[in-house]
């Protein structure tokens, strides 16, 4: 099972967990399985077109996935796939 | 070496610690009081920076900020003080790192930092240090950086999670390369919404002001190329590779933004606001008064306080029902359609937003505490705290 981490500020639609097993071979798959889910976490991660937003990067193990195979990027069982959002807090 | 300044004996007594390290050594402290360095922002990341950099014997380093010391920020802003409370950012700053180290030479520029002022105000500096708390600002700081080729020290912060690195520093990748694009206004909050733990900038600036005097050595491996991620509840420190855009529109091989634009349009806040105001006068509102005076009148209201549940123990106003913004649509069975609702949240943002909710859902007579409790506690009853 690979091993997604949910960054704190999504968090809240991932019903409070930190990460999230699932049995995926690609990202885009580790990421409808995670929105299987957690569906709130849709509205969060893919736009009206169903595109990745793009202040939403995906890594798989440590490479962002838009410079592989972006959704298509395969993924091993121990791979962790971390989800960073855009944050810009400083005060 | 030989254009670098000399150190006096007070100096050389003051960076003892410093010159006995082989790897700054004399030559790196004299590096250290040739370099300048702007720091945008005096806030959570500002505080840490700018201690900690004046300290380390950095010899000009400039600030911009127009904000004034608020009570609420000095849970974190370690630069400033009680006693500064009202007092502009800029002047508690410059006098705290003046303090540490007399020898530090401060350019105060007390002004938002923009299109119009950016170049003008970051081109004679070497490096940045971004503190700032906004989109805009982060693009505005990335861009002008890019254009006037200077190492941009960027760490930013969310609840208990930090960020960090060094953008176009060598041929490295820029903000822009990480992010192309600023999320919608409204979508991630920010920390005056969303919280912070106090200590989480601590740790972030000072990483980032570490970036800083590596660069200004020239030791060590900075952050360059590489995002650190900071996640303090599981205390944990993970690093994932970053590489430069060559599409990237302003440090990419062909870049198509060659001079400083819009930054407030880029991230769509004009666009929000105006949809905004548009969306305003078709919600109706009640200020605190009338609410108050309708309740004391006998008038049958029915109360939903939209915070969260550890808000509502912070501060509530008596008599009200809690359902949290995130279970309104799931729990509406809970509310009666036809009853007159009011609905108030801390200053009046998420409760708009359950109101639009529970008007798509049939419900007609749902109206908008204006100002939250937040202008309840000012104007009706002052025994409620503030948060």
């Amino acid at each position: 099972m690979a091993k997604i981490m949910i960054p704190t500020p999504l968090r809240q639609y991932a019903g409070g967990s930190d990460s999230v097993e699932v049995d995926a071979t690609s990202a885009g798959e580790a990421l409808d399985k995670l929105i299987a889910a957690h569906p709130d976490l849709k509205k969060q991660l893919f736009n009206d077109e169903g595109k990745l937003r793009s202040f939403v990067n995906v890594y798989v193990s440590d490479e962002d996935i838009r410079y592989l195979d972006r959704e298509k990027t395969p993924v091993k069982p121990d791979d962790t796939i971390s989800i960073v959002p855009s944050i810009a807090g400083g005060r | 070496m030989s254009a670098l300044p000399e150190l006096t004996n007070d100096e050389v007594l003051r960076y003892s610690r410093h010159l006995i390290l082989p790897e700054v050594g004399l030559e790196g402290q004299r590096k250290l009081k040739n370099a300048k360095i702007l720091m945008v922002g005096t806030g959570g990341l500002g505080a840490p920076l700018g201690l900690y950099l004046a300290a380390a014997g950095v010899g000009k380093i400039g600030i911009v900020d127009f904000d004034v010391v608020d009570v609420t920020n000095l849970q974190r802003q370690v630069i400033h003080g009680t006693k500064d409370v009202g007092r502009p950012k800029i002047d508690s700053a410059a006098e705290s790192m003046q303090d540490i180290n007399p020898f530090l030479e401060i350019e105060k520029f007390e002004v938002p930092l923009s299109s119009e002022n950016a170049l003008d105000i970051i081109k004679d500096y070497d490096i940045v240090v971004d503190g700032t708390d906004n989109f805009p600002t982060r693009y505005l700081v990335n861009d002008a950086c890019v254009l006037l080729n200077k190492p941009n020290c960027y760490g930013s912060i969310f609840r208990f999670e930090g960020q960090a690195t060094v953008f176009h520093y060598e041929g490295g990748p820029c903000y822009r390369c990480l992010y192309p694009e600023p999320p919608p206004p409204g979508l991630v909050p920010s920390c005056a919404e969303g919280g912070v733990l106090g200590i989480l900038p601590g740790i972030i600036g000072v990483i980032q002001a570490t970036e800083a005097v590596k660069i200004i050595l020239g030791k060590g491996e900075t952050l360059s190329g590489r995002l650190l991620l900071y996640d303090s509840l599981g205390m944990k420190f993970r690093e994932l590779k970053l590489r430069r855009n060559p599409e990237c529109p302003v440090c990419g091989d062909h870049p198509t933004v060659t001079e400083l634009i819009d930054y407030q349009q880029f991230c769509g806040i004009p666009q929000a606001a105006a949809a905004e105001e548009a969306e305003k006068g078709k919600l109706p509102e009640i200020t605190p008064l009338e609410l108050k005076a309708r309740l004391d009148a006998g008038d049958d209201i029915f109360v939903l306080d939209v915070r969260e549940p550890h808000e509502y123990d912070i501060a509530s106003i008596e008599g009200t029902t809690l359902i949290p913004l995130g279970e309104v649509a799931r729990r509406v069975g809970e509310l009666d359609s036809t009853a007159e609702i009011v609905i108030h949240c801390k200053s009046g943002v998420r409760s708009g937003k359950a109101q639009k909710i529970l008007k798509e859902m049939g419900f007609s007579r749902v109206t908008n505490l204006a100002g939250g409790i937040l202008r309840w506690a000012d104007e009706v009853d002052p025994s409620i705290p503030k948060y």
